[in-house]
């Protein structure tokens, strides 16, 4: 299991395949590999977005990332995850979140992946602040998905 | 010893600052944190609380040393 907070941009295919190239224990064991990419748009709720600031809380916003994924591998069987998350300032286009659930099985992988997204979007605390033509705004809620 | 006050994104803004320091006389809940350092402003019916990076209720007590931070929903992923 991995867990990271990255400041600047990172390649979430690349990062998916060194990570999965890199578990020894897993190899062979693995039927399935669901995978999660949030990416930045140039638009929201009916606005041109050409930016985002994405705070966090040094120390809780990790915590809480880790005790997400720990909680999906104790509670499906699940092989190994990975969850990459950015912070500080991104362009449209950029990845903000990986997530990347291993498992034996298809059922554990999707449901591991999209149980981690969604709890991390209600937990962890992170806040986004878009740039748009007409100047910037806090994000005030979740779309619903 | 002191409690340690943090606030963040839009209501670090609204605030006008990112941190505070308090030291009670007494016993004092998460609540009553935010009551002493800001008694003209109710606290917004949203806000979360965390105390050493744990969310809370207002009802839960603080002690000397802890931090405490108040935030609005998170918008993470």
């Amino acid at each position: 299991m991995k867990v990271e907070l990255r400041e600047t941009p990172f390649d979430p295919l690349a990062e998916l395949a060194r990570y999965q190239a890199d578990q020894q224990a897993m190899q062979g064991q693995y039927g399935a590999t669901a995978i999660f990419i949030g990416t930045l748009r140039d638009y929201n709720e009916q606005r041109s977005v050409t930016g985002m600031t994405l705070e966090h809380y040094p120390g809780m916003t990790e915590r809480y990332l880790q005790r997400i994924v720990a909680a999906a591998i104790s509670q499906w069987p699940v092989l190994d995850a990975l969850l990459i998350h950015r912070y500080g300032a991104l362009q449209p286009n950029d990845p903000i979140v990986l997530v990347a659930v291993w498992s034996a099985h298809r059922s554990a992988a999707f449901a591991a992946c999209r149980w981690i997204m969604e709890e991390l979007k209600s937990k962890a605390p992170f806040w986004k602040r878009e740039q748009t033509p007409t100047g910037p705004h806090w994000v005030t809620h979740n779309t619903p998905g | 010893m002191a409690i340690h006050i943090k606030y963040f994104a839009s209501l670090r803004d609204r605030l006008g600052r990112a941190e505070d320091q308090l030291s009670p006389a007494g016993a004092i809940t998460a609540g009553e944190v935010w009551a002493i350092l800001w008694p003209e402003t109710p606290l917004p019916s949203n806000t979360l609380i965390a105390i050493n990076m744990e969310y809370a209720e207002p009802a839960q007590p603080v002690h000397d040393g802890d931090e405490v931070a108040f935030f609005p929903p998170v918008t993470g992923g």
